[in-house]
């Protein structure tokens, strides 16, 4: 069954170690070997395909959430059709788009910003709408215009909540871009899916699937010391 | 595997046409993909639900509660279904476990959050008349805490029937197999297949959400 | 089902967290069968450490309680639960019940019928003040006054021979306050219970209770006794400043007009009815600026007078 888009880059076992013949758990000559010519590209791929999803699909959910929380009538339809784009499979999102957009990392990146839609935009309006109506109260009575007041105590205050939402985007991120694979020949993905065909390549799948799991716990950990970070009122 | 240049807007139609056509392929496979959802949601629930609601109600083990949470965030749906395979060989298991693995983080979470945020001093009232433990959690902090528990379980569900396309490739049928076999169904298949995976999400969620609104009562929301 | 007032003992009550000071030392009183014991203290005085010992949601370090004569450490705990009414600050009402499940709530862990549980909601509801419309209601479209009245019936609710309350007013508003206060020493004339009574308003304690006990930072007892001997003849400095350096002004709030001798005259000044407190007496002369009061009987008739000096005296 072969369901990879593009040809696979490492050659039949034959000619490997004694290791690789035997399909050994955790081959670490093979690794060694080819972490330069697979591994380590794949895994720059994928960060990179993540990093410009969440970059792209975070500034447009901070836009419509600033629409949908400034006006409230646009919040019920935003958040219904980024309820439906989330619930469309990510293998069947994929493939409807590439028919549209081709096989490209274009296609790639549209589905991996749907997906971030919702979460990023749930957050954000929820950490605007968290606010509490005091400080604001306080705020307007002090003489803060709607921009500084906007600026200077809404969104400190919804940085929580948005930083939860982006810390859940990224990771999701991560992990769904693992489907990628699919499409074009980038991301952590792909060692996987050619070692699927090949066999199942024990290794291999162990290599680049415990990669993308520790790039997912890495980036969340990140995510958490930054909000630590941001929020020393929290901290109490 | 996807032949883009084949694709016309008629595609749709022709989708819609294959659907009609395949009936009876697509009702198997739908229950094929029912199946091995239900299964891993049974199991998940089994495991995960009690666990969550009692650890809720001791208000203990909220970082087990969130470190699952995070962690089964971070376990991409792909990684796992070639981890199952890879361990498990070709079967029924290897994707009933990915599958279970990939449900019970929100079911936990969400049973533990919604427990455990039920009001302390309608708890506190509760055990000092002198409701048992067991009562407490299942009379006051159930009913209490059951849309947060519910929205797990419906996240879950979601989360399943959609990952569930995926193991087509570790030999889990459903629908999925439809998906990743363009050379055998053409590209309406894949379309038709695709959208019978939406619709069937949808109508889960649908019903879920249903369940939850019925359990949240006016009276609930508070003054 | 429990029923009669049941006499509290505490003997060498202690508890202590770890090694630290106890949160409650050492404490021994014993509470009269159908009497109400306030206690009061400032924060961090161990008042509902204490409180919560007897119904054991906060176990015993050393010492013992009994309730009639038996100790709590040998009956079952929820058992123990059942039998005594509970009133916390915040009530604490399920808010997925109706005001008749709530109030029916242990009555139904003894295995009443809900035929019996109607009933007798609708008998503790009238008793609290409420009407019975108010039993198919439910909680989140009540005050926070007439919360209170329900967590009160909830508490009556099985017969209980001894109550627990935990500052159930404090989280109300002064009028409504003060007519919750009423209603309750109505309310303990009809069913005479063992009343343990938390709260940090000296006035409320001075009202409320037939004995109270103070409790010093430390969670000591400091005296124990009733209003008047604690207001004539603080224990030491300690209870002296807590009742507050006004204790004679409060004393006087203990007594009404109904308690003195009138002098025959009546004539020009003031009028209060008779079971006006003399220090609201006290305080409409000083308002008037008048030297006597007429007093005046439940249809307004006068009956006496009295003077300044006959309320100092």
């Amino acid at each position: 069954m072969n369901v990879l888009a593009g040809g696979p880059v490492i050659p039949n076992f034959g000619s490997g170690s004694s290791c690789e013949q035997t399909n050994g758990w955790w081959c670490t000559d093979w690794l060694s070997a080819h972490w330069g010519d697979t591994l380590q590209p794949a895994l720059v791929q994928h960060v990179e395909l993540s990093l410009i999803a969440v970059g792209i699909g975070f500034a447009f959910s901070l836009v419509l959430a600033l629409a949908g929380y400034r006006f409230r009538l646009l919040d019920p339809p935003i958040g219904v059709v980024a309820d439906f784009l989330y619930t469309i499979p990510s293998l069947a999102l994929f493939q409807l788009l590439v028919p549209l957009t081709g096989l490209t990392v274009t296609t790639v990146e549209i589905a991996l910003v749907s997906y971030t839609l919702l979460i990023l935009y749930r957050n954000i309006v929820a950490g605007l709408s968290g606010v509490p109506a005091d400080a604001l109260e306080a705020a307007r009575g002090m003489g803060f215009t709607r921009l500084q007041t906007f600026v200077r105590v809404e969104l400190p205050l919804a940085v929580p909540a948005i930083v939860a939402g982006l810390r859940i985007a990224v990771v999701s991120t991560i992990s769904i871009a693992t489907v990628a694979a699919f499409v074009i020949p980038q991301g952590l993905g792909r060692p996987i899916f050619i070692a699927l065909n090949q066999d199942l390549f024990k290794t291999e799948i162990l290599a680049a699937g415990g990669l993308a799991i520790a790039l997912a716990l890495v980036a969340d950990g990140l995510l958490v010391l930054a909000q630590r970070a941001l929020t020393p009122w929290s901290r109490a | 595997m996807i032949v883009a240049d084949q694709f016309q807007p008629s595609t749709f139609v022709d989708a819609f046409r294959f659907i009609g056509d395949h009936g009876h392929l697509l009702l198997q496979k739908t229950g094929e993909h029912l199946e091995l959802s239900l299964a891993s949601l049974g199991i998940a629930l089994v495991l995960a639900l009690p666990l969550g609601l009692w650890l809720g109600h001791l208000r203990r083990g909220l970082f087990v509660a969130l470190g699952v949470s995070s962690v089964g965030r971070a376990l991409p749906s792909l990684v796992l279904i070639a981890f199952g395979l890879t361990v498990l060989g070709v079967g029924f298991w290897n994707n009933t476990a990915a599958l279970t693995i990939l449900a019970i983080p929100s079911i936990l979470t969400n049973a533990y959050f919604g427990i455990a945020g039920v009001d302390r001093d309608v708890v506190e009232a509760a055990r000092g008349m002198g409701l048992s433990e067991r009562q407490i959690l299942l009379r006051v902090e159930l009913p209490l805490g059951l849309p947060l528990v519910l929205a797990g379980i419906r996240i879950a569900t979601i989360f399943v029937l959609a990952t569930a396309t995926i193991a087509a490739i570790a030999g889990g049928g459903g629908l999925g197999e439809i998906i990743v076999n363009q050379a055998s169904y053409g590209l309406e298949g894949v379309v038709g297949a695709s959208f019978c995976v939406s619709a069937l999400t949808l109508l889960a969620a649908l019903l879920l959400g249903l369940v939850a609104r019925a359990a949240s009562p006016r009276h609930l929301s508070d003054t | 089902m429990p029923g009669d007032a049941a006499e509290l003992v505490f003997d060498e009550a202690t508890k202590r967290y770890g090694d630290g000071p106890p949160a409650v030392d050492r404490l021994s009183l014993t509470v009269p069968a159908g009497e109400i014991c306030v206690l009061v203290g400032p924060s961090g005085g161990g008042k509902t450490t204490a409180l919560k010992l007897v119904n054991r949601l906060i176990p015993l370090t050393s010492g013992d309680i009994r309730i009639d004569g038996r100790s709590i450490q040998e009956q079952n705990v929820t058992e123990l639960r059942r039998g005594i009414g509970y009133v916390i600050q915040n009530v604490g009402l399920f808010p997925h019940q109706t005001v008749e499940a709530n109030i029916g709530t242990v009555p139904r862990l003894y295995g009443r019928d809900r035929r019996w549980i109607h009933t007798r909601a609708l008998e503790l509801l009238e008793l609290v003040g409420l009407d019975a419309s108010y039993a198919k209601r439910y909680p989140s479209s009540l005050s926070g006054g007439e919360r209170q009245r329900v967590g009160l019936a909830r508490a009556l609710a099985a017969d209980p021979p001894l109550m627990l309350m935990d500052e159930p007013f404090g989280a109300i508003d002064p009028i409504v306050r003060a007519r919750l206060q009423d209603e309750f020493l109505r309310l303990q004339q009809e069913v005479r219970k063992t009343v343990v009574f938390v709260t940090h308003d000296v006035d409320e304690a001075i009202k409320l209770g037939d004995r109270i006990a103070i409790l010093r930072q430390g969670g000591r007892l400091a005296q124990y006794d009733t209003p008047e001997t604690i207001l004539g003849e603080p224990a030491d400095e300690f209870v002296a400043e807590f009742v507050g350096a006004d204790r004679a002004l409060k004393a006087l709030a203990l007594r009404t007009l109904a308690d003195l001798r009138l002098d025959d005259t009546t004539g020009e000044g003031p009028r209060a009815p008779s079971e006006t407190t003399l220090r609201d007496a006290l305080a409409l002369l000083i308002a008037e600026h008048a030297d006597r009061l007429v007093v005046t009987d439940g249809d307004g008739a006068p009956v006496g007078s009295v003077t300044r000096d006959d309320l100092l005296a």
